[in-house]
């Protein structure tokens, strides 16, 4: 399949500036982690996932993803409504009242795009291991992607899921670990450290691997394909994702401390001079 | 008093796993999960008949949480099976969020509730499952009262599309009601008609009630009797109705008084028809190991006990 990165790039810009304009138009939420998946949401949806934007909930046919670190809500709804899921102007009403938008992605309020309700950390594994289990059953072979943050695998839960999954042969699913190193204390080595997490997961029997470039979308692409070559075969994927958060805007990177803090006036300004208008604002 | 009468004493677990069989032969987007109680939820009938729709969990309730979640937006109709504890308090968070909230088709079905658990203690005894269970908005909370209710309702709530928790028992007890009976949800069922007090019941103390009913009789007082298996959606109206007429009510449980569905019952007359209320239920204590029937006993969960809160709230009418 022939990819246009340079054409994901430009629309990974569009999504970044979408964050850094989402959170401060409600001055909360998440641009840290959000910015540091950009390429791998837009690789995912403008690449590598067959979808439907006309959203139906069980996904028959399709290939389905979720969001288990459900706070990097604006890097999802910004790619959802970039998709066509819903109109791009929605986006101004992110979590503020009467929006379907909420602070963390929720199906309560009907927006399309989204299965199932997260925020409350490590349950989206298991979750993707169900609906992964369900295509087995109805004879989909589509496939089942969730996101977990690196911070978030300190929950017990995803270890109980990661236990699962290799018993069972879920080879339809392919997992990935925002691994940027950073949760909201700190550096996830100070708050508590994650140790040989490649280690862990190979000794839990998963296909294990790693996409060094996490912000770079040629690799990111590649890496994903590589991902789905690897599905079919008796073990579930997980890819351990290297990503920096605040990728895209320089002051938000190498810090934790953007992690959930809204950019101020000035801030968006200089924010936005990094990142060209490359599909029109909302 | 209208007469009961029963030919066998059986669990009301067996109840489910005979009706989690039926309901797996109505419709075959039925699946089930357990953590690792297979024999305790009697599952294996469903297991046998249908290997490829069963998935065994392992000792991770969270995880059967969320997987029976995933397993919904694919059309399936998953029934989760572990004791009570392991099915609300442990899991409080997951079902909050993946199940709830996001208005997923579960059915979370939970055996060993209260204290008919027995011997095990109070770390197995949920006393809290119902409170617990009943605050999160959308969850339908059943609690039927014996081996043939129970496996009616487990049929009915493969049904009904949403969240749901339904709560059995480990012990046998008499089983009295009809074994073609249809389960309606949320619909109260009327065991006796009398004019002096109302007895509400839910679970293992509708049995209860009725042995308490026959003793009023002899007292004298006509006691009408109500089966309340859902305590939400709460038939307000089947109760509201018959304390208009007797002018008090006693509610019966095997839960903490705080909570449960005593305080429902209180929340629907303090609404629409202020009346005095007794409260057969735990006194907002852990429990502890013992027979069943020495526990109910010395927790005040009995016949006994019913009669008794039935002649203080009867004074208490104006």
């Amino acid at each position: 399949m022939s990819v246009d990165i340079n054409k994901l790039e430009q629309t990974a810009t569009q999504v970044r500036r979408d964050i850094v304009r989402m959170v401060h138009g409600c001055q909360s939420g998440h641009p840290g982690g959000s910015l540091g998946c950009t390429d791998y949401f837009v690789a995912l949806y403008f690449h590598a996932m067959k979808h439907d934007p006309a959203f139906k909930l069980n996904g028959e046919g399709e290939d389905l993803f979720f969001l288990s670190n459900g706070h990097i809500s604006p890097v999802f709804y910004s790619t959802l409504a970039r998709a066509g899921y819903f109109p791009v102007e929605e986006l101004a009403t992110f979590r503020k009242i009467n929006s379907r938008l909420q602070g963390h992605p929720t199906t309560h309020e009907g927006l399309p795009g989204i299965r199932i309700a997260s925020g409350s950390l490590g349950q989206g594994l298991s979750a993707a291991i169900g609906a992964a289990q369900a295509k087995k059953l109805n004879k989909d072979t589509n496939l089942v992607y969730v996101l977990m943050g690196d911070g978030e695998l300190q929950e017990g839960q995803v270890w109980e899921a990661a236990m699962y999954a290799p018993h069972n042969k879920v080879d339809n699913l392919i997992a990935a670990v925002d691994y940027n190193g950073a949760q909201i204390d700190g550096a996830t080595e100070q708050v508590l450290s994650l140790g040989n997490l490649r280690a862990k997961w190979e000794a839990f029997g998963w296909d294990v691997m790693e996409v060094e470039k996490g912000n770079d979308m040629a690799s990111v692409v590649a890496g994903i394909e590589e991902a789905k070559s690897r599905t079919g075969k008796g073990k579930p994927v997980i890819i351990l994702l290297h990503t920096e958060m605040g990728s895209g805007v320089d002051f938000m990177m190498g810090t934790h401390k953007w992690h959930g803090v809204a950019p101020n006036d000035e801030q968006l300004t200089i924010a936005l001079n990094q990142l060209p208008v490359t599909l029109g604002d909302y | 008093m209208k007469k009961y009468t029963f030919t066998e004493s059986k669990d009301t677990r067996s109840g489910f796993g005979a009706g989690l069989l039926e309901a797996g032969k109505q419709n075959e987007n039925v699946v089930a999960l357990c953590a690792d109680l297979v024999g305790s939820l009697k599952m294996d009938a469903f297991i046998k008949e249908f290997p490829e729709r069963f998935f065994q969990i392992g000792i991770a309730e969270a995880n059967m949480m969320g997987i029976a979640a995933g397993l919904t937006i694919g059309g399936k109709i998953p029934f989760t099976g572990t004791f009570a504890e392991f099915s609300t308090a442990r899991v409080y968070d997951q079902v909050r969020q993946s199940i709830a909230y996001s208005h997923k088709n579960v059915k979370i079905c939970a055996s060993h509730a209260g204290l008919t658990l027995g011997e095990d203690g109070a770390t197995h005894q949920t006393l809290e499952d119902i409170g617990l269970m009943k605050m999160l908005p959308g969850m339908v909370v059943i609690n039927p009262c014996d081996f043939n209710q129970t496996k009616a309702a487990t049929i009915a709530i493969a049904q009904y599309e949403g969240p749901v928790y339904l709560r059995f028992g480990r012990p046998v007890v008499p089983n009295f009601t009809p074994a073609d009976q249809t389960f309606e949800i949320g619909k109260a069922v009327l065991l006796n008609e009398g004019k002096d007090v109302t007895i509400i019941a839910t679970g293992h103390l509708v049995w209860e009630a009725i042995q308490a009913g026959e003793e009023l009789e002899r007292l004298g007082i006509d006691a009408e009797i109500i089966n309340i298996h859902t305590i939400k959606p709460l038939d307000e109206e089947a109760i509201l109705a018959s304390v208009k007429k007797t002018g008090c009510v006693v509610t019966a449980e095997e839960h903490n008084r705080l909570g449960g569905l005593g305080d429902s019952v209180a929340q629907v007359l303090a609404k629409n028809w202020p009346a005095p209320q007794e409260y057969v239920a735990v006194d907002d204590t852990f429990g502890e190991s013992g027979t069943p029937a020495q526990l109910m006993d010395k927790y005040g969960l009995n016949a006994s006990s019913i009669v008794a809160a039935v002649q203080k709230v009867i004074s208490r009418k104006k």
